[in-house]
């Protein structure tokens, strides 16, 4: 009997055994010690403050995109603990790994923790803090009081979650990909990769893929269609035409992930032969079908980066921004070229001298309207009024740190020059150097900037700058010597290295690694220290920076509805304008607002959705089968649901705008 | 739409705030039009991979020894057939008739299953032989570009059964026009898809 | 090219240590490398950088300048808060990049031409083209797991792990790899290709100065990743006969028994030495049939451009071990003539 059972429940759990646990490991059972103990606080905390509820009502079935942009970017601030971690085990084990030392690091474990991080950092921090950003800002800034689809922008944050939680779990079961983070196949296929890793990798990648999707269709359909009234195209805000052109660049690249992963899925899961070796595959269209959706991400994630400093320049200048209708122009030409480069990720796999060429020269054209963009900032700051607030600081980081990384990549671009530096570390240094010195700086100038109007409160600036520094030195003294390594002819993604006179260098990148550390937690400081002080910190005017753009002509935080009557517009630069010529904010004539209801379907069917990848990783079939007809039956039930919105009495609206009329008196006296 | 057009008031003092009823226009088609653009892109990844990996038979069968063209013309003419029908369920939507939308809508969810019977027999029967996606890249890239297809006609079929139902349960109220508007979107997409893929898979594929 | 060279060259030893923080004083063997196609390169390298730091440094520059000049204490600036546009200043912001990119676009096309792999060298070096008659020094190259074969086709001989090399000779590697994507990769030679299964990747490059250098995969192939490195000796005169000649010493043979089990997946290999190789082991290994009975690559791309073998080809699957589970591959096919598919598998 006992062993019908054993029988029976080992075909229920596929591949999965005890076996998956990785108790052997130091590392992983201290993190997971820790995480546990973490989690468990987070859990009573909770409970003590009876939070339950709440959370479940104003934040998990949360549509309002104003919580989902939160969410987004608590994730993403998570995560980046997560990816930093590894980025500061792989700095430690390369700073000591020289000649016969070991390090503490065995291959197995250290190319997971590469292949980690990046995948982590590119996923789920970089793509959730810029679709949080998104999310929360651009309704505001067009006047408009949702995104488009406020059902699927709660499920399109709960597909990401999903992939969050498919990656942590390889952590404590089974183990990560081992192929860095595009996983080229045949290392990645069935016969080099026969282990969970890869299919971690596949699952969570898909699952936080079609979210990531749906996002991007929500908000082209906001941007096109709920702008406010008078608001052209040419009069929104830049920071949302290059959220419009990001989201263009989502809808119209990530099928191409989805496609090609899911190729490589097929090819571990049904045998079948697009990348394998020996009955006709073809590895190199694997290289250039992942790069075609890899070029245009880079794009994805720094195109908002742009738009945010376009914000923060002009607000902190007190000046329009130099060049609007070029800095559009610009934003919608690298759209298009960026799907005219993407061979430059692969020059040296052979594809002759006029195929590289025009790839290296298209990727140099990609360089004028960036450049243009640089200039333009330059000339907004130029006979303006600066203003060294922390965002501006993120900023003027930014301009001296990309314009490097940017010259790095140019040079990259130029065939004969990539044959020696191909996968070398000065390309992991290029784009470290564009990624932090342009998302990550502009990450931190956008939270610093929003954070009030979100919270009610300004981050506290004393820490905002010690964070700051932190990270512009620590980037510098961290990936300065990644360059010279590079150009000493080392190559990426080594665990252990014989030649002893490249030890300094590893040993100064650590101390810089260990400069980064110190700014990520001046930022946690600053947060804890701008909540201790947020009586003092209270921005009470909803407009702490004297801000151009719509957003700012709201209540920090802003009511639900985000306003009681929609703005009409008239110029760009809609606050600005309407300051400038003596609006005056209504305080009667309220109307009912209509809004949609809060939801458990996004939840549930992202839940059900990665208990389905969980179960096809292990090779759990019967589950997976079950988890998937569960997700299509409460897809349709979802459907079924008619009553998905309610009206806000009049009332309610009269209160609240009453509320913050007392407020803007208060602060004026 | 694209142009919202500013409000303005008699006089020269410039209106800074709707203080009517603001309703967005409705996003639905929009989006759904969006979805299917990026779908479209997923069925450009798998026929850019069938491009590259069809003719790689690994020593084994082509598509002209495989395709049984009666067949692949019996299932364009049910598909075909079956977007005719729906457009007709469209006719008698703008018509307010629920009969008509109801049973122009089952015949069309007939033909498609008919079409996913033909398809899944013709899958078994290449199977049966030997000749499934594992054997070689060609065949692995054209299980997976017709099957994807097939999958997507599958879920349209599921989709317009719940839609059935719904109109049943609802009448032609606002929202199940515009879900029989997207749907109509979706079936109409599948065929040219469909055409693609005849086009380029067999009949190209039974011309070598 | 020879007359800017000599413009800037003694400014790039200036600037070039200056930009790159503590450089100098030490080996960056990209910049300084020891083959004329490395070196070509690296002056690409740095006429590249200085063409762009004729924008970067003035960027960089103006910034600081502008954060400086324009701070709201500094209430003696000029402040006009509504100027936002300037067609004039557009077209310098537009057209001085351009301008650059232009001639930075023609460096790549004329650079990337010239500096092909798969192009056969024109000289030695900056002094001296290669003569006519000149044969070059054919290695066949494989990127096993986690190690490299070398087989020297003209002299018979294959090494694991360690390449050599006559000064001043063109050499023309030609590469593929067994199971994985790898790069192969010599910092002070040439550039770096790709290796890959069933495919065959070409280099051609020189050494000019004699020498130990390192060579290693520039492409991650999987856990022997870290150690899969190799040594290239740069031989002057008579050393290279003298290495030939020592490699011949031994007994060992690399036929395909012995390269099937040199293919089977281990790590940080010492360097090995076959007196003699089996001439059409390169040829099987790049054409996937080292192992009898499986069909050769070339085999089955002349059936399928003829339309495949019909259903008969359905049955010609077969699996061999591999690691721990089993690789499938199509077998040659047998006739009655052929009973054992020699025409299609092992040439």
């Amino acid at each position: 009997m006992t062993s019908d059972l054993n029988a029976t429940f080992g075909q229920l759990l596929g591949r999965l055994s005890w076996d998956a646990i990785p108790y052997h490991e130091p590392i992983l059972v201290a993190t997971f010690a820790g995480a546990a103990v973490v989690g468990l606080a987070v859990l009573l905390l909770i409970t003590r403050l009876h939070a339950w509820g709440s959370l479940w009502r104003d934040w998990i079935t949360s549509i309002d995109h104003k919580k989902i942009g939160i969410m987004y970017m608590v994730l993403g601030v998570v995560m980046l603990l997560r990816g930093f971690a590894d980025a500061a085990m792989m700095r430690a084990q390369q700073a000591v790994a020289f000649g016969d030392a070991a390090g503490f690091l065995p291959p197995h474990h250290y190319d997971q923790i590469f292949t980690a991080h990046g995948v982590i950092m590119i996923f789920f921090v970089a793509m959730p803090l810029v679709t949080g950003l998104m999310n929360y800002i651009v309704p505001l800034q067009i006047g408009a009081r949702d995104v488009a689809f406020p059902f699927l922008n709660n499920f399109s944050f709960w597909m990401t979650a999903g992939g969050v939680v498919l990656v942590m779990l390889s952590l404590f079961i089974g183990e990560f990909a081992r192929t860095g983070w595009l996983a080229y196949p045949p290392l990645s296929g069935l016969l080099q990769s026969p282990d969970v890793g890869v299919d971690y990798y596949l699952w969570a990648l898909q699952i936080a893929g079609i979210g990531t999707t749906l996002s991007g269709i929500n908000l082209i359909a906001t941007i096109i269609k709920m702008r406010a009234p008078g608001m052209t195209m040419m009069k929104m805000p830049v920071f949302t035409w290059t959220a419009l052109c990001t989201n263009v660049l989502i809808v119209a690249t990530f099928p191409i992930l989805a496609g090609t992963l899911a190729l490589l899925t097929m090819d571990r899961y049904l045998g079948t032969n697009f990348f394998t070796n020996d009955l006709g595959g073809n590895p190199m269209l694997y290289v250039s079908l992942i790069w075609m959706w890899g070029h245009p991400e880079v794009y994805i994630l720094v195109l908002p980066v742009f738009g945010i400093f376009s914000e923060v320049v002009s607000t902190f200048s007190s000046k329009r921004l130099f060049g609007y209708t070029s800095m559009v122009y610009a934003t919608v030409v690298i759209t298009i070229l960026s799907y005219l480069v993407w061979l430059h990720h692969f020059f040296t796999m052979g594809s002759g001298a006029s195929v590289n060429s025009f790839f290296g020269i298209t990727t140099m054209i990609i360089s004028i309207p960036t450049g243009a963009k640089m200039f333009n900032w330059l000339f907004t700051m130029y006979r303006g009024r600066i203003r060294f607030e922390v965002p501006m600081l993120w900023t003027v980081g930014f301009m001296v740190t990309f314009v490097i990384g940017g010259m790095t990549g140019v040079l990259l671009a130029v065939p004969p020059a990539d044959f020696v530096l191909h996968n070398s570390l000065f390309l992991v240094a290029h784009f470290h150097n564009v990624i932090i010195g342009g998302v990550v700086f502009g990450i931190f100038a956008a939270i610093n900037y929003w954070f009030p109007k979100a919270f009610g409160y300004r981050l506290d600036a004393f820490w905002g700058k010690v964070s700051f520094w932190f990270w512009f030195v620590g980037f510098w003294v961290a990936f300065s010597p990644v360059y010279v390594l590079g150009l000493m002819g080392v190559t990426r993604r080594l665990s252990h290295f014989d030649d002893p006179s490249l030890q300094i260098w590893f040993q100064i990148a650590a101390v810089g690694g260990l400069l980064i550390a110190c700014g990520i937690a001046a930022f946690l400081v600053q947060l804890a220290v701008s909540w201790r002080h947020r009586a003092a910190l209270r921005d009470v005017t909803g407009d702490p920076w004297n801000g151009r753009t719509l957003e700012w002509s709201t209540a920090s935080p802003p009511p639900e509805y985000n306003f009681a009557f929609t703005p009409n517009v008239h110029d760009g630069d809609a606050w600005h304008d309407m300051k400038r010529r003596g609006h005056q904010r209504p305080t009667a004539g309220f109307k009912p607002i209509h809004l949609p209801k809060n939801t458990a379907a996004g939840v549930v069917i992202a839940g059900l959705t990665t208990l389905c990848g969980f179960a096809l990783i292990w090779h759990m079939w019967l589950v997976a089968g079950v988890a998937f007809a569960a997700t299509l039956v409460a897809a349709i039930v979802h459907t079924f649901d008619y009553g998905r919105d309610f009206h806000l009495p009049a009332e309610t609206v009269a209160r609240t705008e009453q509320a913050r009329t007392l407020q803007l008196a208060a602060a004026a006296s | 739409m694209l142009n919202p057009r500013p409000i303005t008031a008699a006089g020269s003092a410039p209106v800074f705030y709707d203080t009517g009823d603001h309703h967005p226009p409705s996003s639905t088609l929009l989006g759904f039009w969006l979805y299917l653009m990026s779908d479209c892109l997923l069925f450009a990844v798998l026929f850019a991979a069938y491009a590259v990996l069809g003719h790689r038979y690994a020593a084994g069968p082509s598509g002209a020894d495989l395709f049984a063209l009666p067949m692949v013309a019996t299932n364009t003419a049910l598909l075909l057939l079956s977007s005719i029908t729906y457009g007709l369920a469209m006719v008698a939507m703008r018509n307010w008739s629920m009969g008509g939308v109801l049973g122009w809508l089952a015949i069309t969810g007939l033909l498609g299953a008919g079409f996913i019977g033909l398809e899944l027999k013709e899958f078994a029967h290449l199977i049966h032989d030997g000749a499934g996606p594992q054997r070689s890249a060609f065949l692995s890239s054209f299980f997976t570009l017709v099957g994807t297809h097939g999958l997507h006609v599958s879920f349209g079929i599921v989709w317009l059964v719940t839609l059935m139902v719904q109109v049943v349960k609802r009448g032609l109220v606002v929202e199940n026009r515009r879900r029989l508007m997207c749907l109509s979107m979706f079936w109409h997409f599948l065929d040219v898809v469909w055409i693609g893929v005849f086009t380029f898979v067999y009949l190209m594929g039974v011309l070598k | 090219m020879t007359r800017t060279t000599s413009i800037v060259r003694p400014l790039s030893r200036l600037l070039l240590p200056t930009a790159l923080l503590g450089l100098a004083g030490c080996e960056s063997i990209v910049l300084k490398p020891a083959g004329d196609v490395a070196l070509q390169q690296s002056q690409l390298l740095v006429h590249s950088t200085l063409l762009l730091l004729l924008i970067i440094v003035p960027v960089i520059v103006l910034t600081l300048l502008f954060a400086w000049r324009y701070r709201a204490s500094h209430t003696a600036a000029t402040y006009r808060p509504d100027w936002g546009h300037s067609t004039r200043l557009e077209l310098v912001i537009w057209g001085v990049p351009l301008l650059i990119i232009l001639a930075l676009g023609a460096m790549t096309w004329i650079s990337t031409h010239k500096l092909d792999p798969y192009r056969p060298l024109d000289r030695i070096d900056a002094q001296r083209p290669v003569a006519v008659d000149t044969k070059p020094l054919v290695v066949q190259v494989v990127a096993l797991d986690w190690k490299w074969l070398f087989v020297y086709p003209e002299q018979g001989i294959a090494t694991v792990n360690e390449l050599a090399a006559p000064v001043d000779r063109p050499i023309e590697f030609r590469i593929t790899s067994s199971t994985v994507m790898n790069a192969f990769y010599v910092p002070a030679l040439a550039g770096m290709v790709y290796a890959m299964p069933a495919m065959e990747t070409k280099l051609h490059a020189v050494i000019n100065r004699a020498g130990t250098y390192e060579g290693f995969s520039s492409n991650y192939s999987g856990a022997g990743f870290s150690g899969m490195r190799f040594t290239f000796l740069g031989l002057a005169g008579d050393d290279f006969a003298r290495w030939v000649a020592r490699n011949r010493e031994g007994a060992a043979m690399l036929d395909r028994e012995a390269y099937r089990r040199l293919e089977q997946p281990s790590k940080q290999e010492p360097v090995r030495r076959y007196a003699s190789v089996d001439p059409a082991l390169y040829d099987a290994i790049v054409d996937r049939c080292v192992v009898p009975g499986q069909m050769c690559q070339h085999q089955m791309m002349a059936i399928d451009a003829a339309g495949g073998s019909g259903k008969a080809g359905l049955s010609a699957v077969a699996s061999v071990p591999w690691g721990d589970g089993q690789r499938r591959i199509v077998a040659g096919l047998c006739t009655p003539t052929d009973p054992l598919g020699l025409r299609t598998a092992a040439r």
